[in-house]
């Protein structure tokens, strides 16, 4: 609805406004008439109606967006469900355009493709409300002052673009997935969030590989949810996760988008890391796990996305395909990394090669950097509880 | 149509550094960028370096200070600008991306509109 107002009036304020101005209305009317049999279609008829007169009340100097407007006029009012679709295709690509910063693209993401209030995105980033509105009004005012286009790019910069908004929504998800900070494991609200956007735009863009690898990580990573948090909200690895519990439908589903892309050309880096969570979904127990596929993988992965934190995933496979001591000698080589020298799984996934190589006293101490770097209550507490197991 | 003002920021020093070809084809680049985007281009120049640049500014009790050089001490500096005309944003750093900027990069800012 506000994909569709939007179009109207070039300006996200003014849709916002036009969008409430309906709800509200719609509130009064229906009491007295009944609820209209198609409720969706009713609102963005008036929010649109509203949007036009808005537009038509507007200054002269706002010419260009006056022909916008009288264009719709001429135009009869559409409401075919691939209309709206194609608005909230565009409003994905203006809210993802790669002339905004990325925490800027996953605010306005959430803003005004989910519907999350300004306080409750605010929530989702741990930062104070009035930093997060001052955010997200800079970024309307950069939308319309620089006019970034509503509209859905042309091939040549197409695979770029989907790919900006591929990362907007895996970046809501991992934030989700393992909070980087409070007391749970999980952010359930923006790992749903990233999950309707993943399914909005398999919906709107039907047939592309990582478009649908995106969905299939989604599910299938999300599936562990439960298994992954015990009684005591301790977290769980995967290792020690009780496999039955995970969560059967998502992995189908997961399953078969990846099989899909698998089969269909070169796997790109969503495809590739779908593929990786379809090895741990359709293993029936951790000591079964296919290592050597996982490291394979990984191998295609760098190839195609080359970046420290996939080495230091690669790595930690070669650790269970190999051995530790081979794990540990991959984990080594990335100890120079900047990017890694503040990331706690660095230190973690070398506890780990150590505990199981018997070194107790090095071990400890990586675990005790680790523990330094995390900011999640349940991961410290797990962290802890590996610290204390080889003191005791 | 919208208005859109491009810097050109390049590193002076590799520009004093360069030979008599690099230079030669960074011309026939800028050359070659204004006679395909002649639609988009509503004017441009290069600039002298900014070791020729006079910054002025107010001091506390409003007095001009003048100083020698340019406003900003940075390591790419200004040395062009292009005016274009662009429907939107994509339209504006389409022509952007090809204008030739071999020590340094561009950027794009609207102009505002005065009503």
């Amino acid at each position: 609805m506000l994909a569709t107002t939007v179009r109207i009036t070039r300006d996200l304020d003014a849709a916002e406004e036009c969008v409430q101005d309906a709800y509200s209305r719609a509130l009064a009317t229906w009491a007295e008439q009944g609820i209209p049999a198609n409720p969706g279609a009713w609102l963005t008829t008036v929010a649109r109606r509203r949007a036009i007169d808005l537009g038509r009340r507007r200054d002269v100097a706002l010419r260009s967006q006056r022909l916008l407007v009288t264009d719709e006029i001429a135009e009869p009012l559409r409401e075919t469900s691939s209309g709206i679709e194609d608005d909230r295709l565009r409003l994905i690509f203006t809210c993802c355009h790669p002339s905004l910063a990325t925490d800027t693209q996953v605010s306005l993401a959430l803003r005004l493709l989910c519907g999350l209030s300004t306080t409750e995105v605010a929530r989702a980033f741990l930062v104070k409300e009035a930093a997060m509105a001052a955010r997200i009004t800079r970024a309307k005012k950069k939308i319309m002052v620089a006019r970034i286009p509503y509209r859905v790019p042309e091939r040549p910069e197409l695979r770029q673009r989907i790919d900006a908004v591929l990362t907007v929504i895996h970046l809501v998800h991992t934030t989700g997935h393992t909070s980087p900070v409070g007391d749970r494991l999980t952010r359930v609200d923006l790992v749903e969030r990233s999950l309707d956007l993943a399914r909005m735009l398999r919906g709107l863009i039907p047939n592309d590989n990582e478009v649908a690898s995106l969905l299939a990580l989604i599910l299938l990573t999300d599936s562990r949810r439960v298994a992954r948090v015990g009684d005591e909200g301790q977290f769980i690895a995967l290792a020690d996760q009780d496999r039955s519990r995970w969560h059967q439908d998502s992995i189908d589903e997961g399953l078969a988008l990846v099989s899909e892309s698998v089969r269909s050309g070169r796997a790109g880096r969503f495809t590739l890391m779908a593929a990786i969570a379809a090895v741990h979904a359709s293993s029936p127990r951790w000591d079964e796990t296919d290592w050597a596929e996982i490291v394979g993988l990984y191998d295609r992965l760098m190839e195609v996305w080359p970046s420290p934190v996939v080495a230091l995933n690669r790595a930690a496979a070669v650790s269970f395909a190999s051995g530790p001591l081979e794990g540990l000698g991959a984990l080594d080589e990335l100890s120079s990394e900047p990017q890694l020298s503040a990331y706690p799984y660095l230190a973690a996934a070398r506890g780990d090669c150590l505990r199981r190589l018997g070194r107790m006293r090095e071990s400890r101490e990586m675990y005790e950097e680790a523990l330094l770097l995390t900011e999640n209550a349940v991961e410290r507490r797990f962290l802890q509880s590996r610290i204390d197991e080889i003191k005791g | 149509m919208a208005e859109y003002l491009v810097l050109i920021y390049e590193n002076e020093e590799s520009w004093a550094k360069a030979d008599a070809e690099t230079f030669g084809q960074m011309m026939a680049g800028h050359q070659a960028f204004g006679e395909k985007n002649a639609a988009a281009l509503r004017g441009g120049n290069a600039l002298e370096p900014s070791s020729t640049a006079t910054s002025l500014r107010r001091n506390a009790s409003g007095e001009f200070v003048v100083t020698d050089g340019p406003f900003a001490e940075t390591k790419e500096q200004i040395g062009g600008y292009y005016l274009i005309n662009a429907a939107d944003l994509d339209e504006a750093l389409a022509v952007a991306k090809q204008i030739p900027a071999k020590f340094g990069g561009v950027e794009v800012r609207p102009v505002r509109e005065m009503h």
